[in-house]
């Protein structure tokens, strides 16, 4: 016989015997490798579809220029079509408009519209082009056509011929839809005019968004952009389409990475599963193996053996695990869009495909998680001596190899040293590490925290006379911690992860509320259907409106995108009335500013949001220059405050300075008091009688706040049902360890059957064995997922997204959760063991009878 | 204290056990059983011990027939009235010496001082607190000699105590016993295939397809 069939003989053997365990490791790899491969396939799908979207909207141009700010004078357009190496120039202007019909839809009722020049868009951005009716080519020149999309068609309901009103300002416009762009990508909502047209409709005469550059051939672009971005000087940007594609990686970059961790956490929680299944395997035959050592097996063999059997598992489950998350990516995506409903990705409609080299890899992560979970078991069957091995009660000695204090120890150590460093390409890499190393670290020190525990229990409780049950279940828990422990780290790690979620997302959940009501302590906000940066409402509108009766107060914002790094996406320039006396008034400032009444004089302050400070670098205290007006101008620092709107940067300043500066008195949006007395329904009426107030986009705060609350929990449902992947994966472990220690158990039943335990008692000792496990489990992965969720909160959070928070605890929630954990757990425990018991005593001791 | 009546047992596939077979034992008798193998000494321990049911027959216990009892029941009386030694010693790992000979004690819900008392009557003093991966096998045998006498049982059924174990060891253990059980007024069983086991009881019967029959020993061993 060759020692490849004995390796099969074993191999089967094990499994046929073994079959739920073999079933369930499998479940896990497979739901660990498909969790993480559907994200990967659905963030890649959805970024590449957004990415080659933006990009089609810019063509085959080599360079585009954009001003700082959303807008700049045309003018710039000749300069640049007759700069030497520019073979053509392309003007644009890309401006996103209210469509009446959707408003209310707050999150959703813009239509982006590009106005291109047609005779030089046909060279650089063909697909932009019109499809008009036959005969009719001069359409694309009309002054009421527009082009739309077919998505932008779908979600408008109209069609070729059809009319289309859209709002300018305070004014309703009416657009003839004079044909489609059929080269437009699926989902992608865009609607195209001619650019003169487009300039007169939406009041943008004279500006333009961007101008697209074709340059000669020889041209050598990487020092054209250099030279051309001296020569235009700070007030307008140069970019490639590589800076576009890092810009929107950059956007979303934070996003995909947690949800990757997220998915990985699935994956982690599996391994452990893999190597729980293993150890106890391995343990079971222990002297099975060491039987097969004394009749000529080598240490090598053995090895050779249990790593196999790990291998394979790793290989049929990462397999089915592929296949799973391809159908998981596919049905995701048709559910829930290309930003499972976060909308990060908005306007594309990916579709997945098989990533063969993504495939490959999350193969070979699902592949080796699954042998490292089999080289400690099986480095310990090889290890051990046969004589020992032979002898039964050596087991809980053997598995307390798996766990020494001392790793658990130096795992703690490092996640805690970890905890301490900065991010890594913006990234929290080392908050990641933390994370894992303390999950690692936690479940390696669970056996001497059972032991210590259980055993205190039993001391504790000798002193009054204990049942049986109770006796041999503390027993065995304080005297065999290692089997208790491995059945209990599935139950541990997802648990804490659990816990550790749930304490961020409400954390974040209570901030943001907190937040909310801070920066929305108007009780209406009133918005003009701006187009784009332009437009809003003039001096005589907002006079109109702070005229009207009940309101107590009216203020009045300007908002602007402002581009500071060609590399980054805007920030946002908040202009408004600040509370001279004290900004805390007005804005949501953190500790870090300056204290009130310390501003000096003659300077202009401006309150940065935390993310400008990770991101730009800027302090309290410091002068920075922003390109706010025809230049850019000295601004100082006052104070940082929270932002949970824009992870990007924002700015806020006194509006008073913004006017002087820019001349602009526009602004759009106005903030509302009522006055006592005044309903927010009379007050929308009233508002809705001005001559201009049909065009206008009315709020309540308590419906924003909602509304704001209602996307924040979409966003993170994903995240619960990530969660929920891993605590269920958590109980298969339970179930699959305490299934394998009870059949290996058996003798131990038959036994104490024979002594005249019954059969209820034996199950009492299995629902207490279990229950008391998990409830350990539960005290220690509050602890564990405690520490977990101030990493989350305090490191991952600001490192990843730029912002703080304070921490909350819902304790609820967790009382639930652990309620839920403890029943299933302790059912999950006393069905495994059904299992052992139900089998015959005498077959159980059959080697005495 | 033990009645065998016409019981008759056969194997799942069909092959018969035990015919006919009738015997009674009185209180305080320790009797070996040996035979073929095969021939059902360990099927009639099962039997006996209420762990198995006879095809037909009774089986009374102080007069009680063991087959009109449900599982509870059952598992009273074994709990209160039996002992067992087994061939593996079948010690619980992850309890100390103490806390496995009061087992049977804590089952019963008595004190569980006589436990120091039977460590020491097993030459164990002073190791109470020690666990069963410290112990020798034959160490391991006085624990469960121990813990099947603890309770002061009525009928002590052992199979193959011995089979384990060296000569030597062997034969300390079954002096052991029969002192234990003597000693503790208990009826005692013990199934073995070794004449010198067996010439340590009181009388040896032999099971045949015919039934129990005296047998005498031929001092082989």
């Amino acid at each position: 016989m060759s020692s490849a069939s004995l390796s099969r003989w074993l191999l089967f053997g094990e499994w046929r015997a073994h079959f739920v365990q073999m079933i369930v490791a499998l479940i896990a790899i497979a739901i660990g490798v498909a969790m993480a491969f559907s994200i990967h396939l659905i963030n890649t799908a959805a970024f590449n579809e957004f990415s080659a979207a933006s990009k089609s909207l810019s063509g085959q141009s080599d360079l585009q220029v954009y001003g700082r700010k959303a807008f700049f004078d045309e003018s710039l357009y000749p300069l640049l079509a007759n700069t030497e190496g520019v073979a053509l120039a392309n003007p644009v202007l890309e401006l996103d408009v209210v469509v009446p019909g959707k408003l209310q839809n707050r999150n959703d009722h813009k239509l982006k519209i590009i106005g291109i020049d047609m005779f030089r868009a046909v060279h650089i951005s063909p697909d932009l082009l019109g499809l008009t009716e036959e005969g009719k080519t001069l359409d694309r020149l009309a002054d009421d056509a527009i082009f739309l999309s077919p998505a932008a068609m779908e979600w408008l309901q109209v069609k070729q011929g059809d009319s289309l009103s859209l709002n300018v300002g305070l004014q309703t416009i009416t657009l003839r839809v004079a044909g489609g762009l059929v080269r437009a990508r699926a989902g992608q909502r865009i609607a195209v005019m001619d650019i003169g047209v487009a300039q007169w409709h939406f009041q943008q005469l004279g500006l333009l968004s961007r101008v697209e550059l074709k340059l000669k051939n020889g041209v050598n672009h990487a020092a054209f952009k250099v030279k051309l971005t001296d020569e235009l000087g700070e007030s307008y940007r140069v970019t490639e389409a590589i800076d576009q594609e890092k810009r929107i990686a950059n956007m979303s970059r934070a996003y995909r990475v947690n949800l990757n961790m997220l998915a990985l956490v699935a994956l982690f929680t599996g391994t452990f599963l893999v190597f729980s299944t293993q150890v106890l395997s391995v343990i079971r035959r222990r002297q099975q193996f060491a039987l097969l050592r004394v009749l000529g097996f080598t240490r090598q063999q053995l090895l050779q053996q249990i790593i196999t059997e790990g291998a394979i598992l790793g290989v049929i489950g990462s397999l089915l695990g592929l296949g799973l998350g391809y159908a998981i990516a596919a049905t995701a995506i048709q559910l829930l869009g290309g930003d499972l409903g976060t909308n990060f990705f908005p306007g594309v409609k990916p579709s997945i495909y098989f990533d063969p080299m993504a495939a490959v890899i999350f193969f070979l992560v699902g592949l080796i998680v699954t042998m490292l979970g089999s080289i400690a078991p099986a480095l310990e069957a090889a290890r051990a001596k046969p004589a020992l091995a032979l002898r039964s009660g050596s087991e809980d000695v053997a598995m307390a190899k798996f766990s020494p204090p001392w790793f658990a120890v130096i795992c703690l150590s490092v996640a805690l040293l970890f905890t301490q460093l900065p991010p890594i390409f913006e990234l929290p890499v080392f908050g990641y590490l933390a994370i894992a190393l303390l999950l690692i670290g936690g479940i390696a020190l669970m056996p001497r925290l059972a032991a210590w525990a259980f055993s205190g229990l039993l001391t504790l409780l000798q002193r009054y006379r204990l049942s049986t049950v109770l006796t041999l279940v503390l027993a065995r828990l304080a005297n065999a911690p290692n089997q208790a422990a491995i059945a209990l780290g599935g139950i541990l790690a997802s648990f804490s992860l659990m816990v550790a979620m749930a304490i961020m997302v409400t954390s974040f959940r209570v901030s943001i509320d907190d937040w909310l009501g801070h920066v929305l302590p108007a009780d209406l906000y009133v918005r003009a259907a701006a187009s784009g940066d332009q437009g809003g409402f003039q001096l005589d509108t907002q006079k109109t409106i702070a005229e009207l009766p009940g309101f107590d107060r009216v203020d009045f914002f300007r908002t602007q995108q402002v581009s500071l790094d060609v590399n980054r996406p805007e920030i946002t320039l908040f202009a408004r009335p600040v509370d001279r006396t004290d900004a805390r008034n007005t804005l949501p400032l953190t500790d870090d500013r300056i204290a009130s009444g310390a501003l000096p004089e003659n300077v202009m302050p401006i309150w940065v949001s935390e993310a400008m400070v990770d991101l730009y670098g800027y302090r309290v205290g410091e002068k920075v220059r922003l390109p706010v007006g025809a230049t850019s101008s000295e601004f100082l620092i006052a104070g940082v405050w929270r932002d949970y709107g824009r992870q990007f940067g924002a700015v806020q300043m006194q509006l008073a300075d913004y006017q002087r500066l820019t001349g602009d008195l526009t602004v759009n949006t106005v903030a509302l008091w009522l006055q006592a007395g005044m309903t927010a329904d009379a007050a929308i009426a009233n508002l809705r009688q001005l001559p201009f107030g049909a065009a206008l986009e009315i709020s309540r705060s308590s419906d924003m706040r909602a509304l704001s609350l209602e996307i924040f929990d979409r966003s993170f449902a994903v995240t619960y049902l990530l969660e929920m992947v891993a605590v269920v994966i958590g109980l298969l472990g339970v179930a699959a360890s305490f299934s394998a220690q009870t059949l290996a158990r058996a003798k131990e039943f038959g036994m104490l059957r024979h002594i005249g335990v019954m059969r209820r008692q034996i199950f009492s000792m299995l629902a207490a064995e279990g229950g008391l496990l998990t409830l350990l489990g539960i005290v220690l992965g509050f602890v564990l997922g405690w520490s977990i969720s101030l990493i989350l909160v305090f490191i991952v959070n600001p490192q990843s997204f730029h912002w703080t928070m304070q921490l909350h605890l819902p304790w609820g929630w967790l009382t639930m959760i652990a309620g839920i954990m403890l029943v299933s757990a302790a059912l999950t425990a006393l069905l495994a063991g059904r299992q052992a018991v139900s089998g015959n005593v005498i077959r159980a001791v059959r080697e005495d009878w | 204290m033990l009645e065998l009546i016409n019981v008759n047992k056969a194997y799942a596939e069909g092959r018969k056990v035990l015919t006919h077979l009738t015997y009674a034992l009185k209180a305080g008798d320790y009797v070996a059983i040996m035979g073929d193998s095969g021939v059902g000494k360990s099927t009639l321990l099962n039997l006996i011990a209420g762990l198995d049911t006879p095809d037909s027959g009774e089986i009374r216990i102080n007069s009680v027939a063991i087959s009109s009892l449900d599982d509870d029941a059952a598992t009273q009386l074994r709990r209160e009235q039996f002992g067992f030694i087994f061939q593996a010693f079948h010690v619980l790992p992850h309890l100390t010496l103490a806390q496995n000979i009061a087992l049977p004690l804590l089952l019963n819900g008595a004190p569980t001082d006589r436990v120091e008392q039977m460590l020491a009557d097993v030459g164990l003093r002073d190791r109470g607190h020690h666990f069963p991966r410290q112990l020798s096998g034959g160490e391991l045998q006085r624990v469960a000699i121990a813990r099947a006498l603890i309770h002061r049982p009525k009928l002590v059924l052992a199979d193959e105590p011995t089979g384990n174990l060296d000569p030597d060891t062997a034969r300390e253990i079954l002096q052991l016993m029969r002192t234990e059980i003597k000693t503790n007024g208990a009826t005692g069983i013990l199934v073995t295939h070794s004449h010198a086991a067996a010439a340590t009881a009181d009388f040896v019967l032999n099971l045949t397809k015919d039934g129990l029959h005296p047998a005498k020993l031929e001092r082989s061993e």
